[in-house]
């Protein structure tokens, strides 16, 4: 019990300080960033934007910094996020449309890789020296290369050479979004290069840590006395090794997914996959300041709710978690 | 499943029919350059006996347990010898040469290894009651989980822990209970023989008497085979019947224990029982052994020993002593010593001048 | 060795394998097949970055007439849509990428170091605060961070990229060298320097630092690993300024141009090869650093076959046995 009071605490915190560095970050900037976006819009911002600005950066004189704070979080909580810039609505709508493509694209995505990942770890790991080691230099490989650089390779040769999948978009542009199955199919047809890329990409990752994993705990006792018992071999690998060797791998799962979702913003915007990502980057070019905060904000959330789960789990998962000494 | 007690009168002599026979298991350690760290090492276990292995740390007394059950980890290589299993019925087999999957099908039934107690030995994610009723499972396919469980809980109780902690995970167990566990674990599948690595050296000592007395109690009710192995000698002298001693990988001496205790025949059995004091009787000089054990990949030739002995002379040096019969008159036949002092024949046809025994280590 | 069957340590300290002793375990990494391709590869980069300038065949800059064509013997790499020649733009963006992503290794490691190892040895509220403050930073996504305050900054070049890496990427590292701190703490050794009065700082100096090289190198190297990736995907969507070159660059101007549809393979290729050569070999070294620090990761490779030929499989609870005593008792 106390495992999880601790961790809602932290998460808590951790809500709170993401929430303050979005707010101080714009303050903090040097510079006038308010006459820059001025010039570079040409003048076509309206008097409210202006002041909309203004007190986005702090600069308007008519209230103190703690004023703002309070402000910012009563906004907050009233979901208010302000209106873009470049899309002329509000930073709340935007996020509603995109969020659950990210969420899918990387939800789905992430969830195969891992489970593919851990049992190719567990697989590695458990019998060592045979030919499926070789496994382990290749993924590295896929490792190493910078997610969308591989998104590039990708679709030069599925999309433009093959022409088997889509370049870029969620979803077929003809179509209107509904839950119809014409509709969910086209999605994942679109969806498929994308989610290939982060899955051949992040899997390595599960691969090896989970390798590593079966390795070391291999040498615990207990697998010796389960195997001393002439448990099959399905049970110690799976019951005894893997089952004590995943623990580790899921607080390491936790603490990637921060680093999961870097990977996929940009990859969404090499596919035009309208997702999260794709509007922050958008907003970045475009010094849609609301609307990049708003993004952050999401985004951060979403981890957050992600790595809850994912502690959930654990404590589930491990007993001894569940008396805290 | 119950257990059912094996009728032994009070006082009759163990049967001296074999159940467990290591003969001349070598066992080397890493696979590119290994050490040799058992050299063609035999010993046998009578059905009904306690047999006490005992040795410094580093002799090689748990390696060949587990090499004789083929549980070695890893860098570990069985070089050579047999380890011949005799069921009540009377066939034998060689644990050594089964194919793996008749192994793991046995493994468990006609021999079970009791380990010590420690926090790894048992799975942190698993409760113990189904930990031991697994065991069950494995191997009786006709039995339920259910079956198993309840069979579970009757071994808690049999070694004293309340059948409703079979729920318990095991770090909620103490050491003791640990240990008990363990034990409750070996017993699952009623097996003949019992190895036992060192139960009680984690523990503290009235802990040590509880466990030790536990396991004379389920000896006494369930009639199995005990190698106990142990560093503690003084241990062994009032549980075992026979004892073995090994040092650097070979077996110097093994006798029955009140003989090991009053008679050692063997230099280093004499040092390691002056080792320590008795808690009863009149006091006794403390000995002890000069120099330490040798590394097993640097063993001097001849006798492993010879650098620490005292009454080592030239042949020791060049010769490998072996396992044989006492040279006291009136030992019991079946005594066996590794000692150039007791093969004075052997010394003398490879060229040697014998020397006579010592007086310690011809006592009567 | 041998009676060492029961003592297992599941947590690999640093320091506890059992590896030859004091000076010969330290080049033992050296020997390390990975680690030294690993850093075979990062040296050959180091070298173009520094002498790039010398040894690119053209001004990066330098427009042409030869307009995006595949490579050829006077453009090795071939040309940009305004006939730059791509191989001196990747010559040249070496030495930004590898100086940016070792300054902020170093940054973070040195936080994350100073961190790290105060939250270990000081304990209680101390370590209770710090150790929330590195959790906070690790969980906060990264790249999004570092995307919202280099996008906020008037200006994000060089330096002030590597600032932001650091400050997003210290958490990690601090918090593996807490744990091993804390466990180095508890040590006889360290507890025996307190007793004699060792001042604080001598100690960890002395005693606990040298026993965390190992962590701190994997932790370099992997912060460095994250730095590049970070600002090639800074520079790939085009926050940072797009006149400096580096590998990032290269590739937000050949996605600009459509390079795919164009089928212009070669602009895009050689960068990202060059990404995935430097990736690959810090990963190595970081392979050779694990492996050395938990010898039991060290894959039998080579071993393996021989093994098998002998008919051995090394498997727990199935000790192998061959019949090849050549031991006989005299």
């Amino acid at each position: 019990m106390r495992f999880f009071v601790r961790r809602f605490v932290f998460y808590v915190i951790t809500f709170w300080a993401a929430m303050t560095i979005n707010f101080f970050i714009p303050r903090i900037m040097p510079g006038d960033p308010v006459s820059a976006l001025i010039a570079a819009n040409q003048g076509k911002i309206s008097p409210d934007a202006i002041d909309a600005l203004k007190a986005l950066f702090g600069l308007d004189e008519n209230t103190t910094l703690w004023q703002q704070y309070v402000a910012y979080w009563t906004h907050l909580f009233h979901f208010d996020l302000g209106i873009s810039f470049s899309g002329r609505e509000p930073v709340v709508d935007i996020l509603a449309r995109s969020l659950p493509w990210t969420i899918g694209l990387v939800g789905i995505a992430t969830i195969i890789s891992f489970t593919i990942g851990t049992l190719a770890g567990v697989a590695i790991g458990w019998r060592r020296g045979t030919r499926a080691d070789v496994l382990l230099p290749i993924s590295t490989f896929f490792s190493t290369v910078p997610y969308f650089w591989l998104a590039l390779v990708v679709i030069a040769f599925f999309a433009v050479r093959l022409k088997w999948f889509p370049a870029s978009g969620s979803y077929d542009r003809s179509m209107v979004p509904n839950l119809s199955w014409e509709f969910v199919g086209s999605a994942l047809y679109y969806g498929t290069l994308p989610a290939l890329t982060i899955i051949v990409t992040s899997v390595s990752g599960w691969i090896l840590g989970m390798r590593n994993m079966m390795v070391t705990v291999s040498s615990d006792d207990y697998v010796t006395v389960a195997q001393a018992k002439g448990l099959s071999e399905r049970s110690v690998m799976f019951g005894y090794a893997a089952r004590n060797a995943i623990l580790p791998q899921l607080s390491s799962f936790a603490l990637s997914l921060g680093f999961i979702v870097g990977g996929t913003l940009v990859m969404e915007t090499v596919f035009s996959y309208q997702g999260i990502g794709y509007q922050l980057l958008k907003a970045t070019s475009a010094k849609d300041y609301p609307l990049m905060q708003g993004c952050f904000l999401v985004i951060t959330l979403a981890v957050l709710f992600a790595n809850v789960i994912a502690d959930l789990a654990y404590g589930v998962l491990d007993p001894r978690t569940r008396q805290e000494g | 499943m119950s257990a059912l007690p094996v009728e032994r009168p009070h006082g009759a002599p163990a049967p001296q029919e074999p159940v467990l026979e290591i003969r001349n298991l070598s066992v080397d350690y890493g696979y590119d350059e290994p050490t040799h760290v058992l050299r063609q090492v035999s010993l046998t276990l009578h059905r009904g006996e306690v047999l006490g292995l005992a040795g410094e740390s580093g002799c090689g007394k748990s390696t060949l347990a587990y090499a004789a059950t083929r549980l070695l980890p890893p860098p570990g290589l069985i070089t050579g010898g047999q380890v011949l299993f005799t069921d009540r019925d009377g066939t034998q087999r060689d644990v050594l040469a089964l194919s793996d999957a008749d192994l793991r099908a046995s493994r468990w039934q006609d021999l079970a290894i009791v380990f010590q107690g420690a926090m790894n030995s048992l799975n942190p994610v698993h409760r113990i009651g189904r930990q031991i009723a697994d065991a069950i499972t494995a191997h009786r396919p006709g039995a339920t989980k259910k079956e198993a469980l309840e069979k579970a809980a009757e071994l808690l109780d049999l070694v004293g822990i309340n059948p409703d902690r079979a729920r318990d995970f095991p770090h909620q167990l103490s050491g003791g209970m640990r240990q008990r566990v363990m034990i409750a674990m070996a017993l699952a599948l009623d097996p003949q023989v019992l190895i036992m690595d060192e139960p009680t050296t984690a523990l503290d000592v009235v802990m040590q008497r509880q466990i030790v007395e536990q396991i004379a109690d389920l000896r006494e009710r369930l009639g199995f085979s005990v190698v106990f192995i142990t560093h503690d000698v003084s241990l062994l002298i009032e549980i075992a019947d026979r004892i073995a001693i090994m040092y650097a990988g070979e077996i110097v001496e093994d006798a029955a224990a009140q003989d090991v205790y009053r008679r050692p025949r063997h230099p280093y059995a004499d040092g390691l029982l002056h080792s320590f004091p008795p808690l009863r009787g009149p006091r006794r000089e403390l000995g002890g052994i000069p120099g330490s054990p040798p590394d097993m990949a640097r063993l001097p030739s001849g006798c492993p020993f010879r650098d620490r002995c005292a009454h080592a002379f030239d042949a020791c040096a060049a010769l490998q002593p072996e396992l044989g019969p006492s040279a006291v008159a009136g030992d019991d036949p079946r005594r066996r010593v590794a000692c150039h002092l007791h093969t004075p024949e052997l010394v003398e046809r490879a060229g040697f001048t014998p020397q006579p025994l010592p007086p310690s280590l011809s006592r009567t | 060795m041998a009676a060492e069957l029961i003592s297992t340590e599941n947590a690999p300290v640093a320091g506890e394998a059992t590896a030859p002793s004091g000076g010969k375990r330290r080049f033992l990494w050296m020997r390390n097949a990975k680690a030294l391709t690993g850093l075979g590869i990062l040296a050959f980069f180091v070298v173009i970055a520094v002498i790039g300038p010398w040894i690119a065949p053209y001004d990066p800059d330098e427009r042409s007439s030869d307009l995006l064509k595949p490579p050829s013997w006077e453009h090795w790499m071939g040309t940009t849509h305004l006939g730059q020649d791509v191989m001196s733009q990747v010559i040249l963006g070496t030495r930004s990428v590898l100086l940016i992503a070792f300054v902020a290794g170093f940054l973070a490691t040195f936080v994350g170091i100073v961190v790290g190892i105060t939250a270990g040895y000081v304990g209680g509220f101390g370590d209770e605060g710090l150790s929330a403050l590195s959790n906070v930073f690790l969980v906060i996504p990264q790249l999004p961070l570092i995307i919202i305050i280099a996008g906020m900054l008037p200006s994000a070049g060089g330096l002030t990229v590597a600032v932001v890496i650091a400050i997003t990427g210290w958490a990690w590292g601090a918090r593996v060298l807490r744990a091993q701190t804390l466990s180095l703490r508890k040590r006889d050794f360290v507890e025996a320097a307190r007793a004699n009065g060792e001042k604080t700082w001598r100690l960890i100096l002395a005693e606990i630092l040298p026993n965390l090289t190992a962590m701190i190198a994997a932790g370099f190297v992997g912060t460095v690993s994250f730095a590049v990736l970070s600002q090639i995907t800074l520079s790939f969507i085009g926050i940072t300024p797009t006149d400096t070159w580096n590998w990032g660059t290269v590739l937000y101007w050949a996605q600009a141009q459509l390079a795919l549809q164009r089928g212009a393979w070669w602009w895009y290729m050689f960068p990202g090869l060059c990404i995935a050569l430097v990736g690959i070999s810090l990963t190595l070294i970081n392979f050779g650093i694990d492996e050395f620090v938990n010898p039991r990761l060290r894959s039998t490779g080579l071993n393996a076959r021989l093994l098998r030929r002998r008919g051995i499989r090394p498997r727990i609870g199935f000790t192998p046995v061959v019949h090849e005593a050549k031991e006989d008792r005299a």
